[in-house]
């Protein structure tokens, strides 16, 4: 990723240059963690980005959260992201969500199409428990069909493990 | 289409007494299909010089046997297209006889006497100095209707006797099933066992990056051979599984984003959703009759089985259980169902009546346990294991005894089994993203052999012996 040296030192500037010059290259383009999630991010031409957008969901709220082996429980990070979630789905109430339940390969394809429907599912009751319309919600699960990190040790596992909210 | 799935072929049976049989039991009806469309096609024992006194045989349950040295003869043909049809189903008996690993066919290069000859009759000692233990020869010949005829005789070399002999009729195109044929019925006579070549193997291709993986159904036949795509790839799909008539698969289908339970009919191509279910269904299987499918329906974050007749589109809840239920296998008799549940915790192995009563769990070793299969002979479950790491594949008894494992790897999954109950595949997926395999392990646990596809290939469901 490139980075265009700022000779002042503010930060918000350097972020901003940094979301530009990202533009032109959306498929190498990682933002921050946000409690706990590493997202895509894809921006508009010109940097900006447009609210209660996908590009906007992603980037600024998180779309994601993650478990640990064999587990659906929501972590207390996981809550944080989801609580974001929340707030940004009443922010834009016309925004309706597709919830993606993923596993690591270290299961079996049929017990883990369970399991990602269970992690999907762990994600919409805690939204709907947030005040989240039930009908903004759908689930899918993709078991361990698509693997976000193609490694295969721990770390790639644990970023496999997941459940994505998509912006329909 | 490379190959028609439903085709006219019969075969007689010329014995000393001329009895008239017909090959695997459900021959019978294919017998009867065969004669509507084609007047008269039929299987001919051919004639036995005399009862053998001491049986030439393989012990198979022995695991890893010495491979009996087999001579494997071109079938001899009088004209041309019959001479090269002659080679090829010979190549395809002694290829499948081979793959088995209990037979190593011997180099055509030291055999003695030619096939020409070998039509009159077997000189056993030009055999026996090559150390051929059985000898196969035969014949292809045109028939003036256009039908194809395709005989092979099996001697036993040392004893100097004739084993079987059969005589096959088909239409020309069908010469690589009829070769199967032979082939299951050499197994058949020298092993005590079914054979198994005369089966398909439905399974997942896959091309791709893993994240954004292309899945198609594709079908071949048990060696690789007739290899075809049944879907373009446009929707994910997973776990295809036969019905016992082998005329139509059931599998899962993200079609719509929606991922639900499919029927699949081979000879139409037609596919149609099964159930209206509320949520996603997955885990499909037949029951041994083809009457029913038994499959998981997820919702709520909650996965049980359900059974669905066919005819009625009646479902019908097997269990219901806060936990994760699925991967349900019926016994071959359609009276238990295995299943893969974490209802104590972890995932491990249940067996219940077809009810859906008497649950009981059937796996305690270390680790989890997933996608029980039953034996179409009834006496096994295979599984996937996990544990330390790795993945296995293994076998147990229905009530949890006498665990084997098979074979292990970074990733093995999906036991299927043949339709014999002696051989089973699977698929093994490398690490770090690397190739994924159909391989086939006989139940010993020897003679592990890759199923040679053109893609990347997962979840094998091995067909019954076709029909």
């Amino acid at each position: 990723m490139r980075f265009i040296s700022a000779p002042i030192s503010a930060t918000l500037f350097a972020v901003g240059l940094l979301l530009a010059a990202c533009s032109s290259d959306p498929e190498v383009a990682a933002t921050a963690d946000t409690g706990g999630t590493t997202t895509t991010a894809a921006t508009t031409e010109t940097g900006q980005v447009t609210p209660g957008s996908s590009e906007d969901f992603v980037i600024n709220v998180g779309d994601r959260v993650f478990f640990g082996y064999d587990q659906y429980d929501l972590t207390p990070e996981a809550q944080a992201q989801l609580e974001k979630q929340a707030a940004w789905m009443q922010q834009f109430p016309a925004v309706t969500l597709s919830v993606e339940g993923h596993c690591d390969e270290r299961g079996t394809r049929e017990y883990n199409l369970a399991l990602g429907e269970r992690r999907a599912n762990a994600v919409t009751n805690y939204l709907v428990a947030l005040g989240v319309d039930p009908n903004r919600l759908q689930t899918i699960s993709y078991g361990k069909e698509r693997p976000e990190m193609l490694g295969s040790d721990e770390s790639a596992w644990a970023q496999n493990r997941r459940a994505v909210s998509v912006v329909n | 289409m490379t190959h028609p799935i439903r085709f006219g072929f019969g075969a007689i049976a010329i014995s000393s007494c001329l009895t008239l049989r017909s090959r695997p039991k459900g021959g019978v009806s294919k017998g009867e299909a065969a004669t509507r469309a084609w007047g008269a096609l039929t299987a001919v024992l051919l004639l036995l010089a005399s009862p053998a006194a001491a049986e030439l045989r393989i012990d198979i349950t022995s695991g890893n046997v010495e491979p009996m040295p087999i001579a494997v003869t071109d079938f001899w043909g009088a004209v041309a297209p019959d001479i090269e049809v002659g080679r090829e189903v010979a190549r395809v008996v002694a290829a499948d006889l081979e793959r088995s690993g209990l037979f190593s066919p011997i180099d055509s290069r030291a055999f003695i006497q030619t096939p020409e000859s070998l039509q009159a009759a077997p000189r056993f000692g030009d055999w026996r100095v090559i150390n051929a233990q059985a000898l196969i020869g035969g014949k292809a010949e045109r028939q003036a209707d256009g039908r194809l005829k395709v005989e092979f005789r099996l001697w036993d070399v040392y004893a100097g006797q004739q084993m079987a002999g059969l005589a096959y009729f088909t239409t020309p195109d069908n010469w690589r099933r009829v070769a199967h044929i032979v082939a299951d019925a050499i197994y058949k006579r020298l092993t005590g066992e079914e054979g198994y070549f005369d089966s398909r193997i439905v399974y997942i291709a896959e091309s791709g990056p893993k994240d954004k993986r292309v899945k198609r159904l594709a079908i071949m036949d048990q060696d690789g051979e007739n290899h075809r795509y049944l879907t373009d790839g446009r929707n994910l799909v997973l776990t295809p599984r036969f019905s016992p008539s082998t005329q139509e698969i059931t599998y899962l289908s993200y079609y719509g984003k929606r991922p639900r339970v499919y029927l699949f009919n081979i000879d139409t191509g037609q596919q149609e959703v099964l159930g209206d279910f509320p949520g996603m269904t997955f885990a499909p299987r037949f029951s041994p009759d083809g009457n029913r499918v038994i499959m998981s329906m997820a919702h709520n974050g909650n996965s049980d089985i359900y059974s669905m007749d066919l005819r009625t589109r009646k479902q019908t809840r097997l269990t219901n259980d806060p936990s994760i239920d699925t991967s349900p296998s019926y016994s071959p008799d359609g009276k238990m169902v295995a299943f893969n549940s974490d209802r104590g915790g972890s995932q491990q192995l249940y067996v219940m009546n077809a009810n859906g009563s008497g649950v009981t769990r059937v796996s305690f070793g270390k680790g989890r346990y997933g996608t029980p299969v039953w034996s179409p002979r009834g006496d096994l479950i295979a599984f996937t294991r996990m544990a330390d790491g790795q993945f296995y594949i293994g076998v147990m008894r229905p009530d949890g005894s006498g665990e084997r494992l098979l074979t292990e790897g970074y990733l093995v999954e999906g036991p299927t089994w043949a339709p014999n109950g002696r051989v089973l595949s699977f698929f093994r997926q490398a690490s770090g993203g690397g190739a994924t395999r159909v391989y086939t392990i006989d139940l010993t646990g020897y003679n592990e052999r890759e199923v040679i596809t053109p893609l990347d290939a997962s979840d094998p469901a091995w067909s019954p012996l076709i029909p």
